[in-house]
């Protein structure tokens, strides 16, 4: 036990991440959960008002701060990494294990928030509202992620030094897997924007502890300060959700149509751009807020250029099916799933970026579609898919293929059903953040199937859980390389060693070099389950 | 950046991060291949840290810089308040514990343990004046209502270069909620960095760092010497503006 | 306005329909075109860079075509005409108050004859709200503090939804209301109904009330700017700048009356700020309205004005060449 408490092997500490974050995502599936129920009905009959603010808060900072941000990078991410580009350990393990420590101290300040009355704010927690006029525990909440913060700051320390230090000979930036390419535009985000969320919890946690008017209108203060300062981290946020999902997307890929990505080099330089037009484009959040309209052209200008990166990626994913040879196990099938929906995601914030349209459909329930679309049906699927490609690296056991294609199946089913409809209602005018829309009857058809679509989904997240933990003890073994795929972390075995390899890897080939794993026998690739 | 030599023979040596503070003895590391690239390794994250470090400052800097646009005569008006001579006193005072740093440095890189020491202990007393002084400074705006809250009061102040015009007490509360905020992180971190330095005494006071291994000496050096860089820059920010000789 | 955004609307559902049609059946057709099969061996591509420059430009180009399209609907959507109705509106938790120019009062609805431009002049008591008229595409955040202006031109009668869109607490969800389009003539008879006097005749009375005509006199004696025909016009500061006395600088004026003094006048002014409502607000500043000439100079700065005295485009917008921002040059 205490051998893993005192970790400092990178995998290990993945672990202990996947174990907690987890926990949080249920956490935040529950309070989803709640939030779809009480819409199934106009009234507000299923709690009071305060209460459905505060569930709804809490179903964002939880699964934003305690899911969403540390999910890939710290579980896919601390584990590969160093393995992908041959080495031993990251950079600085200890700092690793001290970002667990301080993700689960920001994440225990959080439960406690929670149980003891919880925030009602809205996970953007805005001024002055958060400041003068609600009296929830913010400064706690703020605490929290404050914390957390650091230990996504460490995170993305530890993987830019590590990715520029500790590279094995003859690993070079073009022969990288741009899973590690995505994680290291990722890192640069957390690294430059957290603090700056950070600052602004301070500047919050002060108005409120020690009565300083910082965003205050009565002293001078100007809220819309704060919706600046919050939004120049919370937008590149969304990016640091993002990213590490394309790169695992493009692993898989690449590794089930047994082709090298096309144009590699345009994929791993749309990462840099994402994570560099990713801090010029906040104020997109704020067309209605008041700023002026000379400032909301440029922001919808930048907003546009920041699409077309990742309209890059899908063409190159879609033009690597192009003569591949393509298998449809449960990792490629989460690929699939994420190419669909965050096509349609990523073109509905074509939508958002319109000046014009964006006044009507901002604050309502097409923004809500909108991010998760993205966030769900594409970093969530990235993620389910990139633990369902490496979980026989992780585990050394195969998951039962059957179920967890029938899983992705229904997960991708489950959510559509659930977050279409919010579009559509959206258009109509649903606001966000409304318990009750009993003046609005006519939106109970949409909520209905928004919210039988929910259940659906969560028995779809449900389902891995329960197999993965089945096949940890009666999943067939693994071998080294199950799906004879391309990359350093499948030379070892499964799973790796302490130190990984037993000697430093030398590099003489490039990244997916499917034409040399295919060549000597034309063998089946064992099916898992 | 180069890219990794071949792996050389794996030697006794181990990094530190300016933020930990568990003590370590020089041991082997085994995932690094060779000391240079521990070295940097340590580097480059004490640099990237610190660049944390400037979004972090900087996101406030901003905050500050919109308000002092806005209320600029009120700011002035505020900022006469405030000490001058004491403010330049702790920016000479942090400009010459940086180069104790430098001075701690050099003496590791060339194995002069008694100077090593003397230049740790030096620095760590500008760090204690710079702070004594700071509490002077905050003692004075105590007493004189300066600090924002219920008992905050800045009536009739006249506005620099503006006979007859008095400063908002609003906008005036204002630069004092940025200045004891700015001022108030900025003294946090020092405290964290006199810290770290009581550590690095320690341990160069047992006398575990040589020519060959001394990086927490560097990495701690770097990070001393961004605090006082922010100092440099929060100096003229708050306690200069509008000023005439 | 709500046409032009709605077809906007419609050219992005087929423009990016299509462009995910396309996607989506490259994908189904390749997924199934090239499923593995055993004697069949993946052939590795690199890449194509006029691929990928063809597939940046293009979807670039109609990126820039939605945009301006965007760009052209939201400056329509900002630009008030010179000439429209002004309403004002205080958002409270967890109401809408709304005040017509002739004196009429609603909660949570309002009154609009079909085919008016209306612009509402808004404000918040507490925190952020937001007026949103779906079936009008429009919607603000009402900020405290400061105006914000919304305007629209009903094309049907009807009752429409008013809905609060930027989360404010408890009642969030109940704060809505209703936008009643009139036949002009129903109006008129409602406007008759429910008026009790124009909004500037009881600003007149609270600019008695207070005490503000003993120094802001209509000649040149008094300790004070004279008021009359001063809405609209620029105004020279005791800095130097030269700002347009808008609604947000007359605001400023009778809240925060050291900020902005006018050039010439001794700082004794005191502050109202918590001995008036935002109502009372208001109805000065109509008053001061009625006193001005009928139109601002200059009809096409109407919406530069009305953004907060703050933004930095409003004062340069507005600035005489020589005026000076930098208040160290004077000395």
């Amino acid at each position: 036990m205490w051998s893993w408490l005192l970790t400092t092997d990178h995998k290990r500490i993945a672990l202990l991440y996947l174990i907690s974050i987890t926990f949080f995502f249920f956490i935040g599936g529950f309070f989803a959960l709640l939030i779809r129920l009480e819409l199934l009905t106009p009234a507000g009959d299923l709690v009071q008002a305060d209460t459905y603010n505060k569930i709804f808060t809490m179903h964002g900072m939880v699964m934003i701060f305690f899911f969403l941000i540390p999910s890939i990078p710290a579980v896919l991410g601390n584990f590969l990494v160093p393995m992908m580009i041959g080495a031993k350990d990251l950079a600085f393990p200890r700092i690793n294990l001290l970002s667990w420590y301080i993700y689960v101290i920001g994440g225990v300040i959080m439960l406690h928030c929670m149980i003891t009355g919880g925030v009602d704010t809205g996970w953007t927690f805005y001024a002055p509202f958060s400041t003068s006029f609600t009296n929830t525990k913010i400064v706690e909440a703020g605490i929290a992620i404050f914390i957390a913060g650091f230990s996504s700051i460490l995170t993305g320390l530890n993987f830019v030094v590590t990715i520029h230090r500790m590279r094995a000979p003859g690993m070079t930036w073009s022969r990288l897997p741009l899973f590690i390419w995505a994680h290291y535009a990722t890192s640069i985000i957390q690294l430059l924007g957290t603090p700056v969320v950070a600052v602004t919890i301070v500047l919050v946690a002060a108005e409120r502890a020690l009565h300083l008017g910082i965003f205050d209108p009565k002293l001078g203060g100007d809220p819309v300060l704060f919706q600046h300062l919050f939004w120049f981290y919370s937008h590149p946020a969304v990016y640091i959700m993002i990213l590490p999902s394309m790169g695992v997307v493009t692993e898989i890929i690449a590794c089930f149509s047994r082709k090298r990505i096309f144009g590699y080099h345009f994929v791993a330089f749309s990462s840099i751009a994402i994570a560099v037009f990713g801090f010029l484009v906040w104020a997109h959040h704020m067309f209605v807020a008041g700023i002026s309209v000379y400032s909301a052209l440029v922001f919808s200008f930048l907003s546009y250029a920041v699409a077309l990166p990742s309209a890059i990626k899908v063409f190159n994913w879609t033009a690597t099916l192009y003569k591949g040879s393509i298998r449809y196990d449960a990792p490629m099938l989460y690929a699939f799933g994420f190419l669909g929906l965050f096509t349609i995601g990523g073109l509905t914030g074509l939508f958002l970026s319109a000046l014009g349209i964006n006044v009507h459909v901002t604050d309502t329930y097409f923004v809500v579609a909108h991010f998760h679309y993205i966030m769900v049906g594409g970093a969530v699927m990235g993620y389910l898919g990139g633990m369902h490609f490496w979980w026989p690296k992780i585990s050394g056991r195969l998951y039962p293929e059957g179920w967890a294609r029938l899983a992705a199946l229904i997960v991708f089913i489950g959510f559509n059903l659930t977050f279409f409809p919010q579009f559509i209602l959206g258009y109509m005018g649903m606001p966000r953040r409304y318990y009750d829309y009993s003046h609005m009857p006519e939106f109970q058809v949409l909520n209905v199937l928004s919210t039988a679509g929910a259940t659906i989904l969560g028995v779809g997240y449900l389902l891995p859980m329960v197999y993965f933990l089945w096949s940890m003890r009666y999943g067939k073994p693994a071998s080294d390389n199950p799906w004879n795929a391309a990359g350093l972390e499948w030379k070892t075995a499964s799973p790796p060693p302490t130190f990984n390899f037993d000697e430093e890897p030398v590099v003489t080939w490039e990244a997916y070099n499917y034409e040399e794993l295919d060549a000597p026998h034309k063998e089946e690739v064992p099916v898992a389950g | 950046m180069p890219d990794n030599a071949n792996a050389s023979s794996l030697t006794a040596v181990h990094d530190h991060h300016g933020e930990a503070h568990a003590a370590h003895n020089p041991a082997l590391l085994h995932h690094f291949v060779e000391e240079q690239q521990q070295r940097d390794a340590a580097s480059l994250g004490m640099w990237v840290f610190l660049g944390t470090e400037v979004m972090f400052f900087g996101g406030l800097f901003c905050a500050y810089l919109v308000y002092r646009r806005w209320y600029f005569g009120d700011f002035a008006a505020a900022s006469k308040t405030i000490n001058m001579s004491l403010g330049a006193t702790n920016t000479a005072v942090l400009i010459c514990s940086s180069l104790t740093v430098v001075l701690a440095v050099w003496a590791a890189q060339t194995a002069r343990k008694a100077l090593l020491v003397s230049m740790l202990i030096l620095t760590m007393v500008f760090g204690l004046a710079f702070l004594g002084i700071k509490g002077i400074e905050y003692k004075d705006k105590f007493e004189e209502h300066h600090v924002p809250g219920a008992s905050f009061s800045f009536e009739n102040v006249p506005i620099p270069g503006h006979p007859g015009q008095f400063a908002n007490p609003r906008h005036a509360q204002m630069f004092f909620s940025l200045y004891f905020v700015m001022t108030g992180l900025h003294a946090l971190h020092m405290i964290i960095g006199l810290g770290i330095f009581a550590w690095l005494l320690v341990m160069a006071w047992k006398g575990r760092f040589t020519p060959e291994w001394h990086t927490p000496v560097e990495i701690g050096g770097l990070y001393w010497h961004f605090v006082d860089i922010v100092w440099i820059y929060l100096f003229p920010l708050l306690y200069l503006i509008d000023r005439h000789p | 306005m709500a046409p032009h955004v709605d077809a906007l609307y419609i050219f992005l559902l087929i423009v990016t329909g299509m462009m995910a049609l396309l996607v989506f059946v490259l994908l189904i057709f390749f997924a199934a075109r090239y499923r593995q099969r055993p004697d069949v061996r993946a052939e590795q591509i690199e890449g194509s860079t006029a691929l990928e420059i063809t597939w940046s430009t293009i979807p670039f180009v109609i990126f820039m075509v939605i945009f301006a399209w965007g760009a052209v609907v939201y400056f329509k959507e900002r630009t008030p005409p010179a000439d429209a109705t002004e309403v004002y509106v205080v958002a409270k938790q967890w109401m809408w108050k709304v005040e017509h120019a002739e004196g009429q009062r609603e909660i949570n609805e309002l009154h609009v004859p079909v085919g008016r431009d209306v612009k509402l002049i808004m404000t918040s008591q507490d925190v952020i709200h937001s007026f949103y008229i779906p079936a009008f595409r429009i919607k603000q955040d009402v900020l405290p503090g400061r105006y914000t202006v919304e305007w629209f031109r009903a094309t049907k009668p009807g009752v429409y939804h008013l809905f609060c869109a930027e989360y404010c607490g408890t009642q969030h969800s109940g704060m809505v209301g209703s936008i009643v389009v009139q036949e002009p003539a129903q109006y008129e008879a409602w406007m008759k109904g429910a008026s009790t006097g124009p909004l500037s005749a009881s600003g007149e009375k609270i600019f008695a009330e207070l005490g503000c005509a003993t120094c802001h006199r209509s000649d040149t004696q008094g300790r004070g700017p004279n008021l009359q025909g001063v809405f609209g016009q620029p105004v020279q500061l005791e800095d130097g700048r030269t700002v347009t006395a808008d609604e947000n600088y007359l605001r400023e004026c009778i809240l925060d009356p050291g900020s902005k003094r006018v050039k010439g006048f001794q700082p004794i002014m005191p502050t109202f700020q918590g001995l008036v409502s935002e109502e009372q607000v208001n109805a000065l500043v109509a008053y001061i309205k009625s006193i001005s000439a009928a139109k601002p100079a200059g009809g096409a700065k109407t919406n530069a004005h009305l953004v907060s005295p703050r933004d930095p485009m409003s004062e340069q917008a507005q600035a005489q060449p020589n005026a000076q921002p930098d208040r160290s040059q004077v000395q």
